[in-house]
């Protein structure tokens, strides 16, 4: 599909929506955590790692897939999941751990899982890069169409599972593409003190692979070297490495101070941007940007309202979903150890 | 010389800048530990103090440092890894499973590890499956590695002390809840101890008995000490009087330690926060049914994590978790 004035302002919708999600999100969490900060307090506990200027990243590569397509996200997962349409009110509730949650609370914000939009994530650094390949894997077995998609850091392509899915990619020549958000920062480690290399689309080359890398955090870009690699991958050959130079405004997570970043470091906010671009190039009105910005935060509101309304899970859940085939945990534990 | 009140998190600090101090073997390894100084600040202003030589921020490459922490332990150094959450042991399992834990045995005592890795454990705070884990059964299982688990500043202290000085790998564990650092709330006070400004030892291998009881004995390790003592002060509204054991050190484990506290109530709840099965709390109650079972007037009872992955929600993270109400509602049953 070429890059239409529709596509684009649905860039811009997505962007909006998700920023939606985690300003909300973001206001929030701090209730209950002043003045005294404590993970666990409040009605959205837990770490919160926000998407806030990664959201071209979501809009640009999720608007190149198709619905057969399968992606992996990691800790950050908010922009891919919203801008891959993964339910919005199930995924607010699943922040709040509610039981009309996608997980039914199991999960939390850094465990998205929709397998109705072919979306799944984890936590552990580089962990989403290998299942995605064996998705890849699996639907080759069952010759039936789609790329495998994994969202990651830069920080990540240190991970040995980085460098040993790949090499799986290469030497298989699996329909993958690996999408290497460049934030700049793994927590406080800048990539220039952690990386050999300025680039990790040049490692691409190492497997076999073909490698991009997008400097602008740009949606028009990145979507349409996506494009390039969804067209490889399809036409048999083989997997990509894409690198895209992005932005992380609101900090590694929540309570992040951020006193490491200096000055010069302080990244632009690519939605401002995005919206002037569209408004010069006349794809947008003012008024229709201001009412594309309103109706994104009031879907968002209504996807907080549904979760704040949502009951709790029983404590008794907890014993539930160990196993498949409704086959609860081992020996009937609740009797004993959780009495 | 004077003590101070200090939480677990600042006395671990003191005693690794101690020993940095006069050693030029210690150096310090992990994620972001130069500008963050590790997860509980055990390193926190090292990296100005001791420079980027000795205090190496790394990559998200756990297989790599830890592992370059084992080669470096080999040829003579004494690394001190942060690995923040245990969690993350499963992408560098067989540095710990195989190379560190192994290598002297399989020298025939030719080549030794000393290396000290600090890993934070435990949940309580809704961060789910994959940040909630114990899992110091997990590492207390591999022969060959000392696992210790302080539970206040003292022992915090006098135990890094020791591990620096001990010639093989320790896993050195603190239960997230109980290190006293920001983003975790209010320090809780049991953890808070007096410390001395000089430099002391904590031996590996004995239990320390927190408080004194006659009816029932409460074991616990980490956090789950703290839920014991809480308890205690419940069950003494009951007028039941409660000994609270702390095991301190899993590897090397105090078995005549755990015989002779529990023989003075012959009641038993093993508490724990890992997983119930095939862990801490089943080797407690195998040593004595191994050594003597007939010190026990009742049969034995666990209240652990249940074999489930730890639940993001609150209310079903609190209903798992070994908790101060559960715990004294077992003790009781037993006094019943
Ligand atoms: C194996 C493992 N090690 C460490 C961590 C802790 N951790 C969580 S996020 C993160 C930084 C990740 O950086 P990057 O991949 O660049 O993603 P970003 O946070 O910048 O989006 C670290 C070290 C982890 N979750 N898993």
């Amino acid at each position: 599909m070429p890059l239409t004035p529709e596509l684009r302002r649905s860039f811009f919708e997505q962007m909006t929506l998700s920023r939606a999600f985690d300003d909300q999100m973001i206001a929030l969490y701090w209730e209950g955590k002043l003045p005294i900060f404590q993970f666990g307090a409040g009605p959205l506990p837990g770490e919160l790692h926000c998407s806030n200027g990664a959201e071209p990243v979501g809009a640009g590569v999720c608007g190149a897939l198709s619905a057969d397509d399968m992606l992996t996200a990691d800790h950050r997962p908010h922009h891919v999941a919203v801008c891959r349409g993964v339910d919005l009110d199930r995924m607010a509730a699943e922040l709040l751990g509610k039981k009309t949650g996608l997980s039914q609370g199991k999960g939390g914000h850094m465990h998205i899982y929709d397998p109705s939009v072919n979306f799944a994530s984890s936590a552990i650094i580089a962990e989403g890069m290998a299942p995605a390949a064996g998705m890849a894997l699996a639907r080759r077995l069952q010759k039936r169409p789609g790329v495998a998609v994994a969202f990651i850091g830069e920080g990540a392509a240190n991970q040995g599972a980085f460098h040993e899915t790949l090499n799986l990619v290469g030497v298989m020549k699996l329909p993958f593409i690996v999408v290497v958000q460049d934030n700049e920062w793994g927590v406080s480690t800048s990539k220039s003190e952690s990386t050999a290399i300025e680039r990790n689309s040049d490692r691409a080359a190492s497997y076999g692979l073909a490698g991009e890398f997008v400097a602008s955090n740009d949606p028009d870009d990145i979507y349409e070297a996506t494009v390039r690699a969804v067209a490889r991958a399809r036409a048999g050959q083989g997997g990509t490495v894409l690198e895209l130079k992005t932005a992380r405004l609101a900090g590694h997570f929540m309570g992040d101070q951020q006193a490491y970043i200096p000055e010069q470091m302080k990244q632009a906010d690519p939605i401002p941007l995005y919206r002037a671009k569209l408004l010069r190039d006349g794809v947008l009105t003012e008024a229709e940007a201001d009412a594309i910005e309103t109706a994104s935060k009031a879907r968002m509101e209504q996807a907080m309202q549904f979760a704040k309304d949502s009951p709790y899970p029983e404590p008794a859940e907890a014993f539930d979903h160990v196993f498949a085939g409704g086959s609860e945990a081992s020996d009937k534990q609740e009797a004993g150890a959780a009495a | 010389m004077s003590a101070r009140i200090l939480t677990m998190s600042r006395a671990g600090r003191e005693a690794l800048d101690w020993e940095m101090e006069r050693r030029d073997d210690i150096f310090c390894l992990g994620e972001d530990v130069y500008k963050f100084g590790g997860i509980f600040g055990t390193m926190d202003g090292f990296g100005a103090k001791y420079g980027p030589e000795r205090v190496i921020s790394t990559p998200i490459s756990e297989t790599g440092f830890i592992g370059m922490a084992a080669g470096a332990a080999m040829e003579g150094m004494h690394p001190v890894i942060d690995l923040a959450y245990i969690d993350f042991i499963g992408v560098c399992y067989n540095v710990l499973l195989n190379t560190a834990s192994k290598t002297h045995y399989m020298s025939g005592g030719a080549v030794k590890v000393p290396m000290t890795l600090l890993i934070g454990t435990g949940g309580g705070y809704n961060n789910a499956a994959q940040h909630s884990q114990c899992l110091h059964a997990t590492v207390a299982h591999i022969p060959g590695v000392k696992v210790v688990y302080p539970s206040n500043a003292y022992d915090a202290k006098g135990m890094l002390h020791t591990a620096l000085r001990d010639d093989n790998f320790t896993i050195f564990l603190t239960h997230k809840a109980t290190a006293g650092v920001g983003w975790m709330g209010t320090p809780i006070k049991t953890t808070l101890s007096e410390v001395p400004l000089e430099d002391y030892t904590v031996p590996f291998g004995k239990v320390k008995i927190y408080r004194e009881g006659t009816d029932v004995t409460l074991i616990g390790l980490g956090m789950s000490v703290h839920e014991c003592l809480k308890a205690a002060d419940d069950l003494a509204k009951d007028g039941i009087s409660a000994q609270v054991v702390d095991l301190r050190s899993l590897v090397p484990l105090d078995r005549d330690g755990i015989m002779a506290a529990v023989a003075q109530t012959g009641r038993l709840v093993v508490t724990d926060e890992d997983y119930l099965s095939y862990g801490v709390s089943g080797e407690i109650l195998a040593t004595i049914f191994e050594r003597d079972p007939t010190i026990l007037k009742k049969p034995p009872i666990r209240v652990a994590m249940p074999d489930i992955p730890i639940p993001f929600s609150r209310p079903m993270e609190q209903a798992v978790l070994p908790l101060a109400e559960k715990i004294a509602k077992q003790a009781r049953k037993l006094m019943a």
